[in-house]
């Protein structure tokens, strides 16, 4: 049998996310035809970006001002109103909080279990997803009899390829949707450094950064490199960070090529953020630290004499 | 106001999880367990507004074995007034816990259920959706920051962009994060009197509750190891090893 697999669509500030990508390179694993969904207000532009990614059949745009902010309760039922007239067999999204509020949603709307974090396809409906932070891996098998519902684990698979060419439709569903749930602000922290889930380098500070001005130098050593900037929970605790900078188990699970962590001791809820980092270099002033048995390369010292130093050594 | 609070019995955060040779699954037994940190948080929320009388009753509920009872105290010593424990032997995977929350919520009618992000066991970060959209009510997930007022809640909430927003009408699902409070520590006479609050049992049949098809577990391993670092004395050291990976 071949599989109709539809994937829905992370977009913010009318830009599609590379997280979009990367649950289609996920979906193409599984194999079949893969059709791209756009919930949006105003989204011709992100559902066209959505028809470059390589491997779509096409793309279907639901263009509703309800949709100007994504709320599950108000998407949920339209996702399965769509899915069910499409008679898709795969329903999935990227495990980003977008995708970690929505998709449960819809799995239960339909009344279907659902696979969270595929990191690993082993046929249409066998998967590995970590489980314990990632201190284990599970593989599990969904009913085939039901529409699978999933979220896929964006640090395992690459973005798809924007070499496609795929239709894109105005689509429309019958669904209720509620009003009992109403968006009234977003507060975005500010910045012109690159995304923490896609950037190739990260730079990450944390309790032992010691303040919110101390943070100065970490930003500045990112920025001379390109890096991203991420943290501890106990540096975002602290107040030291926004709290959409956390990388760790209950914050983004990231994949860069260099991964630098200054302070941070390594304690098991932040290393399942960044098991999938190409390379993992430690600065911590305490030899003991548990970070240093994961990095691949570590050195102990003072990160306030470390730090200015690799700046001055890579400008 | 009525508060419902889940309490899930999981693995203590700060146990290095032992993954059993045989592929089977995660060692557990004789091993520590505790509440769930983040129903932990949702608990001593629930418990912060019956101290100013925003709550006039919190209850606490679980699904699971006769284990699960030890959580429910420590809720009930938290300050819950009751708890509810659905009983079982089985497996409870989301979907059958948001059935069985769904009929305890029918049942109980709370202006507001709290529940964990996620159970650090599993993660799988569903149970607390699942249950909203079974009954239709509206779902505020990963609160930082709850205000209660007359018949809706105003939800902040941490996402990949920043802090959210959202206005809920009760009755409504709100699942919490770590950065909405510090759960207290426990003293002596509330664990004492913990003891003589009641506990209700439950079975599914009675709550007219039927298991979802679940999803099979074929295996469990350890994660690849990575390879073994090296340490570097120098920043010049480290640098060139950087520069010789292409890396800056
Ligand atoms: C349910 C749950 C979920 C969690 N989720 C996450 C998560 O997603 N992400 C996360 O990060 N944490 C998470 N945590 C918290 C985690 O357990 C740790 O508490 C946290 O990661 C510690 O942060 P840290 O390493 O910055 O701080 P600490 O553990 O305090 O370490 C600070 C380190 O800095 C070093 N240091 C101090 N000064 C200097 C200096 N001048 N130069 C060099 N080194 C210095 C110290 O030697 C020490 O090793 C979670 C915890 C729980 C219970
Ligand atoms: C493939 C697979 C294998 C499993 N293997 C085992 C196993 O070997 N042994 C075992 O005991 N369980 C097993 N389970 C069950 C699993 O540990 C979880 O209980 C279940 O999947 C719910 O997932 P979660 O707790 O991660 O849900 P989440 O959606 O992450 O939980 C969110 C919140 O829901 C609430 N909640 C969820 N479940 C309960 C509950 N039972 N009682 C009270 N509150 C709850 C809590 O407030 C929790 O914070 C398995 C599940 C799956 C999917």
């Amino acid at each position: 049998m071949s599989h109709k697999i539809l994937v829905i669509a992370d977009h913010h500030d009318g830009q599609l996310l590379d997280a979009t990508g990367r649950a289609v390179t996920c979906a193409a694993d599984i194999g079949g035809d893969i059709d791209v969904l756009v919930l949006a207000h105003d989204g011709q532009a992100i559902a066209d970006a959505a028809a470059t990614l390589a491997g779509v059949s096409g793309v279907h745009l639901i263009d509703n001002a309800a949709n100007e902010h994504p709320m599950a309760a108000v998407l949920a039922p339209q996702i399965v109103a769509f899915a069910d007239n499409g008679g898709y067999s795969h329903v999935l999204g990227p495990n980003t909080t977008f995708g970690k509020d929505l998709m449960p949603r819809v799995a239960a709307l339909a009344d279907v279990a659902m696979v969270t974090d595929v990191m690993a396809v082993h046929g249409p409906y066998e998967f590995d997803r970590p489980i314990y932070a990632g201190n284990a891996i599970t593989t599990v098998r969904a009913p085939e009899a039901q529409t699978l519902v999933a979220s896929v684990r964006c640090a395992s698979y690459g973005a798809a390829e924007k070499t496609g060419s795929a239709s894109v439709a105005a689509a429309t569903v019958e669904a209720e949707l509620p009003s009992h749930t109403r968006f009234v602000g977003l507060e975005q922290a500010e910045s012109d450094r690159p995304d923490l889930q896609t950037a190739p380098k990260v730079i990450s500070g944390g309790r032992g950064v010691g303040s919110e001005e101390n943070f100065r130098i970490v930003y500045d050593f990112a920025d001379k490199i390109g890096a991203a900037v991420g943290a501890s929970r106990a540096a975002v605790d602290a107040g030291y960070v926004p709290n959409d900078m956390q990388v760790g188990q209950t914050g983004k699970i990231i994949s860069p090529e260099l991964y630098m962590c200054f302070g941070i001791s390594g304690a098991i809820q932040h290393l399942a953020g960044i098991k999938d980092a190409g390379t993992i270099v430690a600065i911590n002033k305490d030899p003991e630290a548990p970070i240093f048995e994961l990095a691949d390369i570590g050195l102990v010292g003072d990160l306030f004499e470390i730090i200015p130093a690799l700046d001055a050594a890579v400008s | 106001m009525k508060i419902l609070v889940s309490v899930k019995r999981a693995i203590d955060y700060n146990v290095r999880i032992q993954v059993a040779p045989d592929g089977s699954g995660v060692v557990k037994n004789g091993v520590k367990h505790s509440m769930n940190p983040f129903d932990e948080i949702a608990v001593e929320q629930a418990i912060r507004w019956k101290e100013d009388g925003t709550a006039s009753e919190v209850v606490a509920v679980a699904i699971g074995d006769d284990a699960v009872a030890e959580q429910l105290r420590t809720a009930l010593a938290f300050g819950c007034d009751r708890a509810i424990h659905v009983k079982t032997d089985d497996e409870i995977q989301p979907l059958t816990a948001a059935r069985v929350f769904k009929a305890l919520a029918e049942r109980e009618s709370p202006d507001l259920f709290l529940m964990g992000k996620q159970a650090i066991d599993d993660d799988a970060n569903q149970t607390g959706q699942m249950t909203a959209a079974k009954l239709n009510w509206p779902q505020a997930t990963f609160a930082s920051k709850i205000e209660l007022a007359d018949g809706t809640a105003e939800v902040t909430r941490e996402i990949d962009t920043g802090l959210e927003t959202l206005s809920v009408d009760l009755p409504a699902v709100v699942t919490v994060d770590l950065r909405l409070n510090e759960p207290r520590y426990l003293k002596l006479p509330n664990i004492m009197k913990a003891k003589k609050k009641p506990i209700e049992a439950l079975v599914f049949d009675e709550l007219e509750v039927a298991a979802a098809t679940p999803i099979e577990t074929v295996t469990t391993k350890a994660p690849p190891k990575r390879a073994g670092g090296i340490m570097v004395e120098t920043v010049d050291e480290l640098v060139a090893k950087l520069k010789e990976k292409s890396l800056i």
